[in-house]
């Protein structure tokens, strides 16, 4: 294995389909029009020297090293801003341009230090390459010219150091932080040679806008930026392309190792989902896998109240096995279950319902995507016939309206917040949804168009409002509809639409959202051009997400967004593998590709491959399963790679169905909330160290590669492996790449898909079959899946958690860029400093009438339950809505949310909690309990100590 | 609403409701029904037909009819099994 070096081109791709053909150093070139001379010459296998150029951005022209001289023109221009011409012949290497090429190194070189040796970028710095490559072998002026100011180090990131007496002010990083990450939060301050590079006003950079995406550390060619890792660690000697473990974005990483030590995650430019950008999680935030409270033994206890035992594996399988056994023999065979992970990898998840469906021989298997994206399952497999989200995220790139529903991008999925963001500035428009004056509304160049701050609980509203727009002022797409979608049902749907009760004046009662920015929202997105609608739970943790996402995908059948580049409905997903997981046949009535368990068909299937007969009758979804655990009914459960105490509504209940039941069994990298209620605790594997796939939010398969053996001895589908055969159905795969060939065979959906064609391509779209053998970018693009578009009608109503007296605010969740969900991983990794504690954002009117001020400890409370937070004051919200996250046990917000759902799916209504906030003086009794209560459950019975025998 | 589970079924039965009860291409009753048998595991099936032999306190028009849709679908797979 060696390093993988990526070529840079120099400048980003010509996206022209003309082509130019060109001579350079006498070899004919043909590359697309718009193409520099540099990235050229660079296709063509000749590598100008350059140092301000890089692909990931535009040409910049400044260091004047990349010259070259062209036939019949005067003087030496540079290649990097030079575009190619019919006809053009280029000189890249001749006696002019080597001497010219010398005196700009050696100026460059007599600025900067010579500490080469010792430096943590020495093999990996552009600039020794550069004065290699131009032959730099003296410096006239001496190397004691007047050097940069050199201010120090500045550390103040935790992951990365800006030493500025290293800068050659190529500005690679200030253009890095604009055009990729889209933040602007360097610049160069200051003029000739005392020219440096700022963080906003000259502050350290934690104390700037900057959010840590790495991008400027990537693009710098000195050791100016450079990670902490390589300078503690080294450079690393081999590389490995892997798939990012934490969002849906699913970035592409090279994992750059020193042997089994991460030296850092770069993000790799061919990746389809992120082309090269990353954010702090992906990038840096991968220190947990080492982190001390990683259980690597697992361990049993007969009683919650117990403290931990270590023991074997064998006698932790046999254990949980033993139980299970005997609860089913007690309590008949629907008495367990089990929940996958959407962190796990596909193989993992799908063995996982495997061991559901066909040792415990029934349908209890059910994931977190119950929680978030459920209704997006209902929705759009009802109106259009699949679940999947309809676009690739290169769409992004000819949308001209983008209508953001009840997401967060910049925060949730921030490298595709940053193509979004990056579409914006060329002159897309934007339309937001949210309560919340999300970043997207208003930050450096992007502001949006129309910004419909609604009330919490109101999506159905405001969206069947958009429609009213849509079909009475005629800007239906009737060709579209007439051919693609079931008229008579539009008709009906239209009718409902056009009726004065749906029109944003009438509506405006319940939205709170003036009736023209609803018009003028509506005409913008009907009219503007390619209009895409992106999405996320703030649309499907409703009482009616299920009806939102139906509105939604009404909205662009009737405006003929959808089956094409640029337009579609995309709901972005939260964790790195919901996809997979809903795939893979995670939910209670479905096996894997999203078919009913009661179709004879498909489960004869599965049952012939599997050798046992299967349950005809869906299974209990998680909610349910608390509810028959009270009820005494459901009676033990194999959690992979959740916590469904902190992560799901409602605390007290979840704590009331955990508690009632025998045999609790969690895998899980560390102690979380959930395993405070376990009998054994299995210990699991982090994505360095397994081998599977993860399918991103744009249907996208990657490989998750391993990188170093399992600190915990196995992969997490060993495991599950283990336990099924313990409980007597053999399963014996040697590798996940098997159990993708099992999932291949048995799903129509994924029948083209292998390990090695994932090598091959890098990844894969699904579907992937005989009709699309390379996979499908884009969705419904001849019809839909399900034939005609079918058009559904959203009768708003409005959800039965109200605020009133007791409880006159609304709450609504959600989450912050620097933590990911429960926070279990970014916790445990230096991403705390940015976000150390969950804050109640509350609008200063809200906020005075309380007597609260900015970081006072305040109580939340609601009908389920009350909890203590310290508060922000904020005009990000309406006065009458606060807002928090839950990445924090500490803080447990679920404590507050209720068991109200989606009336179809059952996912909680998250969105919408009627609170009241009141000052405190710190956290409740409830919360001391429930610490205590969890310390106690975390302790490890010291093992016995031998004594050796003399 | 209660944490009783009976309670809690009724409610999500009545909520299905609001949504089958405004389509216009379907029974909202036989919309309901379809919607349980095909979401719903057997145990929760069980408890409502239960609570609707004992009287269906809170299953109104459409919903009680569902759950009636529901009985008769269930005796049917019983006789046919
Ligand atoms: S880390 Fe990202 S946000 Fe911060 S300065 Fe660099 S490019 Fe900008
Ligand atoms: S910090 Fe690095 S990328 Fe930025 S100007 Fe200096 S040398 Fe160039
Ligand atoms: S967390 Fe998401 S956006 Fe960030 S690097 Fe990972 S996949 Fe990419
Ligand atoms: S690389 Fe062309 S001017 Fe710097």
């Amino acid at each position: 294995m060696s390093l993988i070096e990526e070529i840079d081109y120099g400048t980003p791709r010509s996206k022209s389909e003309t082509m130019v053909t060109l001579t350079i150093d006498g070899k004919e070139v043909t590359v697309p029009e718009g193409t520099s001379v540099m990235r050229a010459a660079m296709e063509a296998g000749t590598e100008i020297p350059k140092l301000c150029a890089t692909d990931m951005l535009e040409s910049f022209g400044s260091c004047r090293l990349c010259l070259i001289e062209i036939e019949g023109r005067n003087g030496t221009p540079a290649s990097c801003t030079t575009l190619v011409a019919e006809g053009m012949a280029v000189h890249t290497q001749t006696e002019r341009l080597k001497r010219l090429r010398k005196g700009v190194m050696e100026l460059y070189i007599s600025e900067h230090p010579l500490d080469c040796l010792t430096c943590s970028a020495n093999g990996d710095c552009e600039l020794q390459d550069m004065s290699g490559a131009v032959g730099l072998r003296e410096v006239r002026y001496g190397y004691d010219g007047k050097k940069h100011p050199n201010p120090g180090i500045d550390a103040s990131n935790p992951y990365f150091t800006y030493e500025p007496s290293k800068c050659i002010v190529c500005s690679r990083c200030v253009r890095a932080c604009e055009e990729v990450q889209g933040t602007f939060a360097l610049t160069i301050a200051g003029r000739g040679f005392d020219s440096v590079v700022s963080p906003s006003m000259q502050e350290p950079f934690m104390e700037s806008e900057c959010v840590s995406c790495g991008a400027c550390v990537q693009a710098c060619p000195t050791a100016t930026l450079n990670e902490k890792s390589v300078i503690d660690i080294g450079t690393p000697e081999h590389s490995v392309v892997t798939t990012c473990a934490y969002c849906g974005v699913g970035c592409t990483f090279k994992a750059e190792m020193r042997g089994e030590e991460v030296v850092r995650m770069l993000p790799y430019k061919d990746g389809k989902a992120n082309r090269g950008h990353s954010c702090v999680k992906g990038r840096f935030a991968w220190g947990y896998a080492s982190h001390k409270d990683r259980i690597t033994t697992p361990m049993i206890r007969e009683n919650i109240n117990d403290p931990w035992r270590e023991v074997s594996w064998e006698e932790a399988i046999q254990f949980a096995a033993d139980k299970f056994k005997a609860i089913q023999a007690k309590h008949g065979r629907s008495s367990i279950g089990g929940i996958t992970s959407s962190r796990c990898t596909n193989e993992e998840t799908f063995l996982v319902q495997k061991l559901v469906r066909a040792a415990f021989g029934n349908n209890n298997v059910d994931t977190c995507a119950r929680v978030c994206h459920s209704p997006t399952g209902y929705g759009l497999n009802t109106t259009y016939g699949t679940s999947a989200g309809t676009q690739d995220f290169d769409s992004i790139e000819y949308s001209d309206v983008v209508l953001v529903i009840g997401a967060n991008p910049t925060d949730g999925h921030p490298v595709f917040g940053s193509r979004m963001k990056k579409r914006l500035r060329e002159g897309a428009k934007l339309i937001v949804a949210d309560p919340r004056q999300i970043d997207l509304v208003r930050s450096p160049h992007v502001e949006a168009d129309f910004h419909m701050q609604l009330k919490p609980g109101t999506n159905v509203a405001l969206l069947t409002s958009l429609a009213h727009v849509v079909v009475t002022e005629g800007l239906v797409n009737e060709d579209f509809v007439r051919e693609r979608c079931d008229w008579d049902e539009f008709q009906d749907w239209a009718a409902f639409a056009a009726e004065e009760r749906n029109s944003p004046e009438a509506m405006e009662k319940y939205t709170g959202v003036p009736a023209e920015t609803v018009r003028g929202a509506a005409r913008l997105y009907a009219t503007g051009g390619n209009a895409a609608i992106y999405y996320g739970l703030g649309v499907t943790e409703h009482s009616q997400g299920s009806t939102t996402v139906m509105a939604i995908a009404n909205l662009a059948m009737a405006t003929g967004n959808i089956g094409r580049e640029g337009v579609g409905v995309n709901p972005l997903r939260g964790q790195n593998n919901v996809q997979g997981s809903c795939d893979m046949g995670s939910f209670p009535h479905e096996f894997p590709g999203y078919r009913h368990v009661s179709t004879d068909t498909v489960r004869e299937t599965f049952e012939s491959m599997w050798g046992r007969e299967l349950d005809s009758e869906p299974g209990l979804r998680i909610p349910n399963m608390m509810d028959a655990a009270i009820d005494g009914s459901f009676k033990g459960m194999y959690i992979q790679g959740e916590d469904i105490l902190q992560s799901d509504p409602d605390t007290k209940h979840m704590i009331a169905g955990l508690s009632a039941m025998e045999c609790v069994v969690v895998q899980d990298l560390f102690l979380v909330e959930t395993a405070d209620f376990a009998h054994v605790f299995l210990p699991g594997s982090t994505f360095l160290e397994k081998n599977g796939t993860f399918t991103n939010a744009e249907r996208r398969i990657q490989p998750v590669r391993k990188v170093m053996a399992p600190k915990n001895g196995y992969e997490d589908w060993e495991i599950t492996q283990m336990l099924a055969n313990a409980m007597g159905y053999p399963m014996h795969y040697e590798h996940p790449s098997e159990i993708m060939d099992e999932i291949a065979a048995l799903t129509p959906k994924f029948a083209g898909v292998t390990f090695k064609k994932l090598d091959e391509e890098g990844s894969i779209q699904w579907p992937c079959n005989e009709e699309a053998p390379n996979g499908t970018p884009v969705m419904h693009v001849d019809g839909f899946v399900r034939g005609k578009g079918k058009f559904v009608v959203t009768e708003y109503v409005p959800t039965d958690e109200k605020s009133g007296p007791r409880f006159p605010l609304l709450l609504t969740t959600g989450r912050i860029l620097s933590q990911y969900n429960v926070g279990a991983q970014t916790r445990r990794t230096a991403n705390s400093e940015w976000h150390p504690e969950d804050l109640l954002e509350i609008h200063p009117f809200d906020a005075e009438t309380r007597g609260i001020r900015d970081g006072d400890w305040v109580k939340l409370s609601s009908r389920s339950g009350e909890t203590a937070l310290r508060a922000q004051v904020s005009e990000r919200m309406a006065p009458g809505v606060v807002y928090t996250t839950f990445h924090h046990p500490k803080t447990q917000a679920n404590v507050v949310t209720t068991d109200f759902s989606d009336w179809a799916t059952n996912c909680p209504e998250y969105k919408v909690t009627a609170v009241q906030v009141m000052p405190s003086n710190g956290p409740t009794e409830w919360q001391e309990e429930y610490d205590e209560f969890s310390r106690k459950s975390r302790r490890i019975e010291e093992a016995p100590t031998v004594v050796a025998a003399e | 609403m209660s944490h009783s589970n009976v309670d809690r079924l009724v409610y999500m039965v009545n909520q299905i409701g609001d949504f089958f009860k405004y389509q216009p291409h379907e029974d909202a009753a036989e919309g309901i029904a379809n919607h349980i048998k095909k979401f719903w595991d057997p145990r929760m099936r069980k408890q409502i037909l239960e609570h609707l032999e004992a009287g269906g306190e809170g299953l109104e028009g459409p919903s009680r009819k569902a759950i009636e849709i529901l009985r008769d679908m269930t005796q049917k797979a019983k006789s046919d099994a």
